[in-house]
């Protein structure tokens, strides 16, 4: 199956260039290194979005107005059939929480705020009967879902994913076509070799075979080497997270997503060769 | 010379088997007017023929198509038995195989040794590099470039480059060997020896068709038919070339 790559020093010799001659392997390099960071933020946002939606499926909060009668409450919402991991956040925790991102006006006394119980839905809870039950406590208490108040939050998050995905694809795309005017330049530059083969009864196969090992050869090295920068890259963001983490909601990599960027040079590899294969027979067929 | 049909006899009737038929052979390039046409005749296995004919005759065409470089437009072209109008391109490379070619310009891979470039066709015929050494090195040594095997076709002369062109057109030894205008680079005294390397391969069986206006190359070779071309087309005014007499039957 890959007797084409393993060929002997005559056969290597034929085409008369040396790996890493010509535009190639750069441009491979570049697609490379453009696709790892656009599908490395895609499957970051993907893995956010799972961890986010996962944690708010069954997470709901009573909101208490003024934050009045708020032990009372929490007592009342741990008792009910079907609640765990009941939590009161205090007002001055929202206070502390809204500075940072309204300033000074988050702690302002103007500003109302209420105290928050979260807690985890399980089966056999009842939230019509325990919104009531904390809202006779707490007037105008309420007990809100958090994946609707995070719906929006998530949609973006797919749609950045979306847009990761179609940006890879179309990345694989130029690459491609890439590859299909690299091989018809080396087979323009190739033309007496290839006419003297074919005059000495070479098939179409065998004068493919030659260039399919060379950008095999060009685009296997300049995958890895735009995977190792794209890699370095991603380790400086990631030393970074420490800054970044709370912005972009603690975004990280898990196993199956550094597999999947893992295989991303050779698939790459395995595309240029087979465009190659299929674009220089393509053009013998047509040209000669 | 053989210059003869080669047959078997088959209860007593001699069958005829012609190395290449070709039958009303008509070649046009593009939507141009066609540079050779009604081309009938046929060569004898183990035959010596040089193809003459002013310059534009359509002396390479022909070459071409008999070296299966370019298909005719119309006609019929059988070569060793077999019909090859419609042969399909992966078929192609079975029979060039079997024919050797010696170009004017020699057509050399410049960036491949003397000894890489006679070795080519048998490293494209899938021999392996113990089946190569021998016989290229011996292939070298039987054109006088033994020293020379190493040495890349821009440093060598014109005449080395065309003994290099021969030793590749003839390592696989051949059924047919074509050869265009081979005396066309070299001095008179490289030409005669060029002359003695073809007659020695039709001596071994190697049906040899040369294209050249040198006459003294064709008065040197007693017993070569000659294929004249004129205007596109073959002058046979005897038919000889269409219908060859019995008396040639080896």
């Amino acid at each position: 199956m890959f007797g084409w790559f393993f060929t002997s020093p005559p056969e290597r010799r034929l085409l008369g260039t040396r790996p890493l001659q010509g535009p190639t392997p750069w441009l491979i390099a570049i697609m490379t290194f453009s696709i790892m960071i656009v599908a490395a933020a895609g499957l970051a946002l993907a893995g956010t979005a799972q961890r986010v939606s996962a944690g708010a499926s069954a997470r709901y909060s009573a909101q208490i107005p003024n934050g009045d009668k708020l032990a009372q409450a929490l007592q009342v919402v741990r008792s009910s059939k079907g609640i765990a991991e009941a939590e009161a956040v205090p007002e001055q925790e929202m206070r502390k929480t809204l500075e940072r991102w309204l300033g000074p006006a988050g702690v302002s006394s103007n500003l109302p705020v209420p105290a928050l119980i979260t807690f985890d839905v399980g089966a056999g809870a009842d939230l019509r009967a325990l919104e009531a039950r904390v809202a006779a406590i707490a007037p105008g208490a309420k007990v809100i879902a958090h994946r609707e108040a995070l719906g929006p939050v998530l949609k973006s998050l797919r749609a950045l994913q979306w847009i990761a995905l179609v940006l890879v694809i179309l990345l694989g795309g130029a690459c491609a076509a890439a590859v299909v005017l690299a091989a018809k330049g080396a087979l323009d530059t190739h033309r007496a070799t290839i006419d003297v083969m074919h005059g000495i009864g070479a098939t179409d196969v065998q004068v493919t075979h030659l260039f399919q090992r060379k950008i095999a050869i060009d685009a296997l090295i300049g995958s890895i080497g735009g995977a190792a920068i794209a890699a370095v890259v991603l380790l400086l963001l990631a030393a970074t997270s420490a800054f970044a983490g709370e912005l972009i909601g603690g975004a990280t990599l898990g196993p199956i997503d550094l597999l999947v960027l893992a295989l991303i040079p050779l698939a790459l590899t395995t595309l240029a060769t087979w465009v190659a294969r299929t674009a220089v027979l393509a053009t013998l067929r047509i040209a000669l | 010379m053989r210059g003869a049909w080669q047959g078997a006899r088959v209860k007593g009737r001699i069958v005829l088997t012609p190395i290449a038929e070709f039958d009303s052979v008509g070649l046009r390039y593009g939507t141009g007017a066609e540079v050779l046409r009604d081309l009938d005749f046929r060569l004898a296995k183990g035959g010596f023929y040089f193809l003459t004919g002013p310059s534009g005759a359509g002396k390479t065409s022909l070459l071409k198509l008999l070296y299966l470089a370019q298909r005719p437009t119309r006609g019929r072209i059988a070569l060793f038995g077999e019909d090859l109008t419609a042969a399909s391109r992966d078929e192609l490379p079975h029979f060039r195989r079997r024919i050797g070619v010696v170009f004017q310009d020699f057509r050399l891979v410049r960036h491949l040794s003397a000894f890489d470039n006679v070795a080519l066709p048998l490293r494209i015929a899938g021999a392996s590099e113990q089946e190569v050494e021998g016989p290229v090195r011996e292939m070298l040594a039987w054109v006088g470039l033994a020293d020379r095997a190493s040495a890349r076709p821009p440093t060598l002369s014109g005449g080395e480059q065309q003994r290099v062109a021969i030793a590749r057109a003839v390592i696989n030894r051949p059924e047919i060997l074509v050869a265009d205008e081979p005396t066309g680079n070299v001095d008179s005294d490289m030409a005669r020896r060029l002359l003695h390397l073809f007659t020695s391969l039709n001596g071994l069986g190697t049906t040899v068709v040369v294209a050249t206006h040198d006459v003294g190359l064709i008065s040197a070779t007693p017993g070569a038919r000659i294929i004249r071309l004129e205007g596109g087309a073959v002058s046979d005014p005897t038919g000889v070339l269409k219908n060859p007499l019995p008396a040639e039957f080896g």
